[in-house]
C-alpha cells in the first residue's frame, strides 16, 4: 500500500493510493476519491512523539564519491537533520539568490517502522516499516570543511522534499526482492541528468540499520536518506526536478526565489 | 531516556553549537588554515542531538563499555516558543565521546543514547541574562570548570541571527549556545562511577549519574 498524507478541504488527511487517484482513509472523509492535483501534499509520515530522527547519508555510491574527488569512506559517513527542512511533493524549494550551484540529489529514504536497537543485519528488514524518496538539495557555495557537510548547506528551510508515498516494505520486498534492487533516476525539465541504482550503495540498508542502532535508539517513524548517485547538476530558479525511485514514487520539486 | 512529567523535555529539535568560545577557537586558529579545513569556519558549526540522547536531570547515562572517558559539554539552551522567538533558556550536559577532528560531523561521538542531560527548569529568558551566565561544573563535588558566556565568540542574539539565516527555528527546539573547554583545549571528563552536576544562578542544578552500559 502507498501511503499519503494531504491538506485539502481545510484540514489534514490520512489517504493511500487507488487506482491513480487517492483515497481518504479517516472519518469523516472515508471513502472520498480525489484526484492527486486536488490537494496539497505533505511529507507522508505521522507525527512523532519526540523530535523526529532524520539520518543522511553522505558519499554512499562509489560513482558519486568518485565524482566529488574522494576515495570511497570506511564507515558510513552520516550527518543529521532536523524535521523542519522537510517539505511534500510538489512543493517549492528556495534557491539563494547569488549563488552558483545548488543540486538536488536522488535518495531512498528509509522509515524505521519498529524501536530499533542493537539490530543485526540479517534482522534488520524487521524494522523497516516502509520507503519513500527524498531530494536532499545541498548547496555547495556553502561548504565548509568543519562537521561537513555543515548545515547551511545541508539543513535549509524546504530543501528537503520528501514523498509522495510512504510505500509499506512488504510492497517493495514483494515487488523487487527488497530496497536493493531498485532504479533511481532525476530529470530536470524533463532532462535525465542522473541515473543509478539502489544495488551500488557502499552500505545497504541492512549494515546502516545495524551500525546506528549499535550507538543509538531508533524510534519509529525515524529517517535514514541513504545517499545519492552519479550525476548531479546545477539547477536554476524556476526548474521542475523529478526525483524518482523504481516502485517508490516520482517525486516531483520546483525551485523558487 | 526518561521523563518526568513536571519537569521540562525537549519537544523539539536540539541544535548544538561549535567553537562558540574564544578560548577554543583561539588554540584551534592556527591549524584552521590547514588541511583538511582549509579556513576559518564562517557560518556557524552546529549539530544536532537526536532523541535518542535526552535523559532527565537525576538520571543516568552509560558510557559505553569500550570508552573509558566522556566529555561534559556544559551548556545554557535556548527555547524556541512560535514564531522563532526565544521564550525560555535550560542548562544542558552536551556529552560527547572525546574526538579531536571536527572535520566529520559527530554523530557516532555526539548522538549516543542517553547522551544529553536535560535540566528540569525551563527559565523564562527575561529573567536570564544569556551572555553573561556563568555556569558551574562539579565533578564528584569538586568543581572543575567555569563557563562564562562573556567569553562566546557569538553572543546569543547574534548567533541565533546567523543560523536564522538559512533556518527557522520552529516551536520546541532548542539551541545549544556552546561549551568551552579548559586550558588544555579539553573538556571536563566523566567516567563510570562520576556524577556530574552542572549550575548557575537561578537554575536548579542539572545531576546525571555516569554508569556502565548494560549489555
Amino acid at each position: 500500500m502507498k501511503h499519503a498524507r494531504i491538506a485539502w478541504a481545510g484540514a489534514v488527511h490520512e489517504a493511500v493510493e487507488s487506482n491513480g487517484e487517492l483515497l481518504l482513509t479517516r472519518s469523516p472523509w472515508v471513502g472520498k476519491r480525489l484526484k492527486f492535483d486536488e490537494v496539497v501534499w505533505l511529507p507522508p509520515l505521522a507525527p512523532v512523539p519526540q523530535a523526529r530522527t532524520i539520518l543522511a547519508l553522505g558519499l554512499n555510491y562509489a560513482d558519486h564519491a568518485k565524482e566529488l574527488a574522494f576515495k570511497a569512506p570506511e564507515e558510513p559517513l552520516v550527518f543529521v537533520k532536523g524535521e523542519a527542512s522537510l517539505i511534500g511533493h510538489k512543493a517549492l524549494t528556495r534557491r539563494p539568490q547569488g549563488v552558483t550551484y545548488m543540486h538536488y540529489e536522488c535518495e531512498l529514504a528509509v522509515v524505521i517502522g519498529r524501536t530499533a536497537k542493537h539490530v543485526k543485519k540479517e534482522n534488520a528488514f524487521d524494522y523497516v516499516g516502509g520507503y519513500t524518496v527524498a531530494n536532499d538539495y545541498a548547496i555547495r557555495d556553502y561548504l565548509e570543511n568543519w562537521y561537513r557537510p555543515n548545515f547551511r548547506v545541508k539543513n535549509r528551510d524546504t530543501c528537503t522534499p520528501i514523498g509522495p508515498w510512504l510505500v509499506d516494505a512488504k510492497d517493495i520486498h514483494d515487488a523487487y526482492g527488497g530496497p536493493m534492487n531498485l532504479s533511481l533516476q532525476t530529470t530536470v525539465n524533463g532532462k535525465l541528468t542522473q541515473s543509478g541504482h539502489t544495488r551500488d550503495m557502499i552500505f545497504d540498508v541492512p549494515t546502516l540499520i545495524e551500525y546506528f542502532s549499535a550507538f543509538m535508539t531508533l524510534q519509529p517513524g525515524d529517517l535514514i536518506l541513504t545517499g545519492t548517485p552519479d550525476g548531479v547538476v546545477n539547477c536554476e530558479v524556476g526548474d521542475v526536478i523529478v526525483t524518482s525511485i523504481e516502485g517508490v514514487g516520482d517525486l516531483i520539486n520546483t525551485l523558487g526565489e | 531516556m526518561q521523563n518526568k512529567s513536571s519537569s521540562y523535555w525537549p519537544q523539539g529539535t536540539v541544535y548544538g553549537t561549535l567553537l562558540n568560545f574564544k578560548r577554543e577557537w583561539d588554540l584551534r586558529a592556527p591549524q584552521m588554515p590547514e588541511a583538511p579545513h582549509k579556513g576559518a569556519p564562517k557560518a556557524p558549526v552546529l549539530f544536532i542531538k537526536t532523541a535518542n540522547t535526552f535523559t532527565a536531570s537525576g538520571h543516568k547515562i552509560a558510557i559505553p563499555s569500550n570508552v573509558p572517558e566522556v566529555d561534559v559539554g556544559a551548556n545554557l539552551a535556548w527555547v524556541f516558543g512560535p514564531d522563532a522567538r526565544v521564550v525560555a533558556c535550560v542548562l544542558v550536559n552536551d556529552v560527547s565521546i572525546p574526538h579531536e577532528s571536527y572535520y566529520r560531523p559527530p554523530v557516532k561521538f555526539k548522538c549516543v543514547d542517553g547522551f544529553l542531560g536535560v535540566g528540569a527548569l525551563a527559565k523564562p529568558v527575561a529573567e536570564v541574562q544569556s551572555d553573561a551566565l556563568v555556569l558551574t561544573v562539579k565533578v564528584n563535588g569538586q568543581e572543575v570548570q567555569r563557563v562564562n558566556y562573556a567569553d562566546a565568540v557569538r553572543a546569543s542574539q547574534k548567533l541565533h541571527a546567523d543560523i536564522s539565516e538559512f533556518m527557522t527555528f520552529q516551536e520546541g527546539d532548542m539551541l545549544l549556545m556552546g561549551s568551552d573547554c579548559l586550558p588544555d583545549g579539553k573538556r571536563p571528563r566523566a567516567k563510570v562511577g562520576d556524577v556530574v552536576e552542572i549550575s548557575a544562578p537561578g537554575f536548579e542544578t542539572l545531576v546525571n549519574h555516569f554508569v556502565g552500559a548494560t549489555a
